[in-house]
């Protein structure tokens, strides 16, 4: 399959609220469609990335409100486990329409609830929209906490504002201090999981979304589904969202497709790597486990 | 235990054509062995339906309840796609008989004569035998039974129906999931009805199921540490966590946490797990597979 996955359309697009564009660091894509999901009705609430118990710290939260999806929107640099929440929000919530927000692997995580419910009871049918964030790597959280609070050495609470780009890892305070690490020291902090992972633009999703390919303050956007197709349209209509064909903005697709080809190329060669990883007594090969061939 | 360690686990083939090698009865061997027999009835033409049976061993009946938990859906498998030829409060039928695919659900307990024949009768007449639920792939609570219970005292071996006879796939969890049971109930008649395409479909389907079944007999959450973890394979996205029907696993700092002494070993949470498996050939084809399942239960 190529590397950017099947989708209907992709384009360069930033949101229309203003609330939510102060908020998110590119288009604010995510939080924008889920607002207009619960608004029309197509979800009944939204597992997202809130606050949680320690700064930057992100804790999956059901947002059934604009005011609580505004309240969870950003970008995080550490994984928010929303899957744990499913059940959660349609059992315990009741909810019968979900939305959820994920980086590509938690996407494949959500096909893979659906299609093998095995202790997903009553889950398959509940998921009304799936959005997807670009992901190249994620960060523990304690990973994070060195690279803040050792590399770039400043308090997490303290910190205002993350950012990755131009090669380094950039660290802002409240106060108006500004540190940096450069972004090759962060390979030794990556998780472990992320380089056996073989999807940067969340093909699985209904619609999925990053910042690359687009100028600043806008996101690049994939339609995949028929479900995305549907929201997105009904989005579009409403005048949610400023919009450029792909073609006409700068870096463009050619940026997505080159970085989700390393990445992919790099981690399927992780994958392979794990084949011939040790040594039998007779000299042949010890793999380790692979888990797209067998559990 | 054998088929746990990864050396013995085959590699670099496709995940759909891997089976076929393994020792087991396959499905896929059987089509080709036993001819579809005709199940005749009077009122409809039935000759396309498959047969289903749910033998019931050590469990609760909570995998049978699960069945019917399907509601208008198992109505549906019924109308089109499978009789029910055996279950207990069901069916009105004594004895094993030959079906398609029998579910087993519960642990085998080796002190009971009956469970142990009942057991080796259904896999001798069944095409396809699969362990329904937590107790019959791994034990699950039963195995921590130490006997001595009314009115039983002496049953007090239970072992997943694995250590008794061959198992061709695994459905995992306790209670498994209605939707579960429906898919593998749906993919099963592809399997043995379907057209070409569709047998592939349902063969690249029921794959991992059946590779868990390959896999051995022991689950517990710490299969999440050992399969997962130690192999650095997880990435954090709390599947585990929420899967798991006694909420044994807690996410801390991205990565599941289990609590041991709560951990019931129905297997739910690693078979659940994105990086237990994902077979991509199935999952990129998601939408149509789930809507080609919700057109087969309209
Ligand atoms: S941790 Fe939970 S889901 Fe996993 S085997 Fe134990 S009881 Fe089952
Ligand atoms: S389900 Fe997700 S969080 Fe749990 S072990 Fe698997 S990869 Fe890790």
């Amino acid at each position: 399959m190529d590397v950017l996955g099947n989708y209907k359309s992709v384009i360069s697009a930033r949101s229309t609220d203003k609330d939510i564009t102060k908020k998110s660091q590119d288009g604010g894509i995510i939080t924008t469609l889920f607002a207009y999901a619960l608004e029309e009705g197509i979800i009944d609430g939204a597992i997202v990335a809130g606050p949680g118990d320690e700064p930057w710290k992100p804790e999956p939260v059901v947002a059934t409100t604009k005011a609580e999806l505004l309240a969870a929107a950003g970008t995080r640099y550490t994984i928010s486990p929303n899957l744990n929440l499913i059940k959660e929000a349609t059992r315990s919530y009741g909810l019968d329409r979900v939305g959820i927000v994920g980086t590509p692997c938690q996407m494949q995580a959500v096909r893979k609830a659906q299609l093998y419910p095995i202790g997903m009871r009553d889950v398959d049918d509940k998921i009304a929209l799936a959005l997807g964030i670009f992901c190249m790597e994620n960060l523990s959280y304690q990973a994070l906490e060195a690279i803040v609070e050792d590399h770039c050495n400043q308090k997490m609470e303290s910190v205002k504002k993350m950012d990755i780009g131009k090669g380094k890892f950039t660290v802002y305070t409240e106060r108006g201090a500004v540190s940096q690490m450069p972004l090759k020291l962060l390979s030794k902090y990556v998780q472990p999981g992320c380089n056996v992972c073989l999807d940067y633009v969340a093909n699985l999703a209904d619609i999925s979304s990053g910042s690359v390919g687009s100028p600043d303050g806008w996101s690049t956007v994939f339609v995949r589904s028929m479900k995305g197709n549907a929201v997105w349209d009904g989005a579009i209509a409403a005048d949610l969202f400023e919009t450029k064909p792909m073609d006409q903005v700068k870096p463009g697709l050619d940026l997505v497709t080159k970085l989700a080809t390393e990445k992919i190329t790099k981690n399927q060669k992780n994958v392979d790597a794990r084949k011939t990883f040790g040594l039998k007594a007779d000299g042949t090969a010890k793999g380790l486990r692979n888990p797209y061939e067998t559990p | 235990m054998p088929g746990r360690t990864p050396e013995k686990r085959p590699e670099g083939q496709p995940a759909a054509t891997q089976p076929q090698a393994k020792p087991a009865v396959k499905p896929s061997d059987v089509i080709v062995k036993e001819k579809v027999e005709v199940v005749q009835k009077e009122e409809k033409p039935v000759a396309e339906k498959i047969t289903i049976g749910e033998l019931h061993l050590s469990g609760c009946t909570g995998c049978l309840v699960t069945l019917a938990d399907n509601y208008e859906g198992l109505f549906k498998l019924l109308d089109d796609y499978a009789d029910l030829v055996y279950a207990l409060t069901l069916v009105d039928v004594r004895h094993v008989p030959e079906m398609d695919v029998c579910l087993v659900e519960g642990s085998c307990c080796l002190n009971d004569k009956t469970s142990v024949e009942e057991l080796k009768e259904a896999r001798a007449k069944s095409k396809v035998l699969v362990a329904y639920g937590g107790c019959a792939a791994y034990g699950n609570i039963t195995r921590f039974s130490r006997g001595g219970q009314w009115n039983q005292p002496g049953h007090e071996a239970y072992v997943p129906i694995s250590e008794v006879v061959d198992v061709d796939l695994y459905i995992p969890s306790c209670p498994p999931c209605p939707q579960q049971v429906r898919n593998v109930a749906v993919m099963a008649y592809l399997l043995l009805r379907g057209n070409d395409e569709q047998k592939n479909l349902a063969t690249a389907y029921l794959t991992p199921l059946m590779q868990l079944a390959q896999r051995g007999n022991e689950a517990c959450g710490c299969d999440l540490l050992y399969d997962v973890i130690n192999q650095g394979l997880c990435m954090g996205c709390g599947t585990c966590a929420g899967t798991c029907p006694v909420r044994a696993i807690t996410m801390e700092y991205g990565k599941p946490n289990v609590n041991r002494d709560l951990c019931i070993k129905c297997g739910a949470c690693y078979a659940q797990c994105p990086r237990s498996w994902f077979n991509f050939d199935v999952m990129n084809n998601y939408e149509g597979i789930m809507d080609a399942i919700n057109g087969a239960m309209q």
